[in-house]
């Protein structure tokens, strides 16, 4: 049977992936935020997952204003790297795994939680940052990726506790899932931040530390602040965060946290990261 | 009755909403044309006849033109579309930002490496004056 083994959250800023791809990472202004990554790329050599369930947004990119999905699986075999206006990132494609993802929206979806599939999208830097930052430069991405888009674009996103009661669906859909294999879901974006207007800047540490705390040992409760505290809090674009819950919610309730990290900034963003294991 | 909006009261910050997105929607469609190589060029080579071709109203064609994003913000653009214009011009989101903050570039990366603006009275509009 499919278990998910561990839960990965991390921001996926653009210049994240742009000071990767054009050899900065060594920088002062850089070299403090992978450092903060080091730990994670090893224990993922290591624990080498067979699949990983990535939750994400698509920025403008895949999805225009025409067609808005709230909640969209990618059942596709593979997923092209999208040109989001400086041309394609030079990383490799992602290969999907179609028949876990047509049996999660198949279990989801009749668990009320009314998926979008998607065959055919290129992704975004969204995807392919958080990949870039747990598996550096390879020539192909270890594992398979299930992209799963959040709207975090058009207000409003679901909610937290819509979030974390799909995070609790796609779990039960993958325990049923008949193939041996290691799944990690991963929840990206955030952590506090603002691109927009007068207010663009604003971070939120005090915020950022809380939310990393209980989104760990108190879940549940975090998941249902509304949206009015992020966007008030931490930045009209914190609201990505909601993002999180999704991994948090396929989780065990008691889980071992096996790394923290916290660093301001990436260009606008306080970037935040945590590796989570399920125990039993 | 009328939808609860209770974010209107954020300082500097316009929630890209439903009225907002029915306003923008067409702008936004221009925005999302620069992710084509071609049509960046087209773009570049005369801005206001690519513009009007896709039938936007003068004052989004003149914001766009002058580059003001907190103009763009106000009819209905969205900052993940107008994006690709930072890239379109080879620019920077940290410097695209800081355009619209009226901070000099330096200056609001300098601000970003500080710990960048503080939430301390930047909640609610009433604590700005």
């Amino acid at each position: 049977m499919a278990r998910i083994t561990a839960g990965v959250a991390t921001s996926h800023v653009p210049a994240i992936g742009a000071a990767v791809d054009l050899g900065k990472t060594k920088e002062d202004y850089w070299a403090p935020l992978f450092k903060g990554y080091e730990f994670s790329k090893q224990w993922i050599a290591k624990e080498n997952p067979d699949v990983v369930i990535l939750v994400y947004n698509d920025h403008a990119t895949a999805f225009d204003m025409k067609v808005i999905p709230t909640f969209a699986v990618g059942c596709g075999e593979s997923f092209g790297i999208a040109d989001e206006g400086w041309g394609a990132r030079p990383v490799p494609e992602v290969i999907g795994h179609p028949d876990l993802a047509w049996h999660i929206s198949q279990s989801v979806i009749q668990e009320d939680f009314d998926l979008t599939i998607i065959n055919e999208m290129e992704v975004d830097h969204g995807l392919s940052v958080p990949l870039t930052l747990m598996f550096d430069q390879p020539d192909a991405w270890p594992c398979r990726v299930i992209p799963l888009a959040v709207n975090v674009v058009l207000y409003p996103p679901p909610s937290g506790m819509r979030c974390y009661r799909l995070g609790q669906a796609i779990r039960r859909a993958v325990d049923t899932f008949d193939e041996d294999l290691d799944v990690q879901i991963w929840g990206t974006g955030g952590m506090s931040h603002q691109l927009q207007g007068p207010r663009a800047g604003l971070i939120n540490k005090d915020f950022d530390a809380d939310f990393l705390e209980r989104i760990v040992n108190d879940p549940e409760a975090l998941a249902a602040m509304p949206h009015i505290e992020y966007m008030r809090n931490a930045g009209a674009e914190g609201i990505e965060l909601v993002m999180w819950h999704i991994m948090r919610g396929a989780l065990n309730e008691k889980v071992k946290e096996l790394h923290r990290f916290y660093h301001v900034p990436a260009s606008n963003t306080a970037v935040g990261h945590l590796v989570l294991e399920n125990t039993e | 009755m009328a939808l609860d909006k209770p974010y209107t009261d954020i300082p500097g910050t316009t929630i890209f909403d439903s009225s907002q997105a029915r306003k923008g929607y067409k702008l936004n469609q221009f925005f999302y044309s620069l992710m084509k190589a071609e049509n960046r060029e087209r773009f570049l080579s005369d801005e206001r006849a690519y513009l009007e071709e896709r039938n936007i109203g003068e004052e989004q064609i003149q914001a766009v033109m002058d580059r003001d994003y907190n103009r763009v913000i106000s009819l209905g653009g969205n900052v993940y579309f107008f994006g690709k214009l930072f890239f379109t011009d080879e620019q920077s989101f940290e410097v695209g930002a800081s355009s619209m903050t009226g901070m000099a570039p330096g200056e609001y990366r300098e601000m970003m490496i500080s710990g960048g603006r503080s939430v301390e009275g930047n909640r609610y509009t009433e604590e700005q004056d």
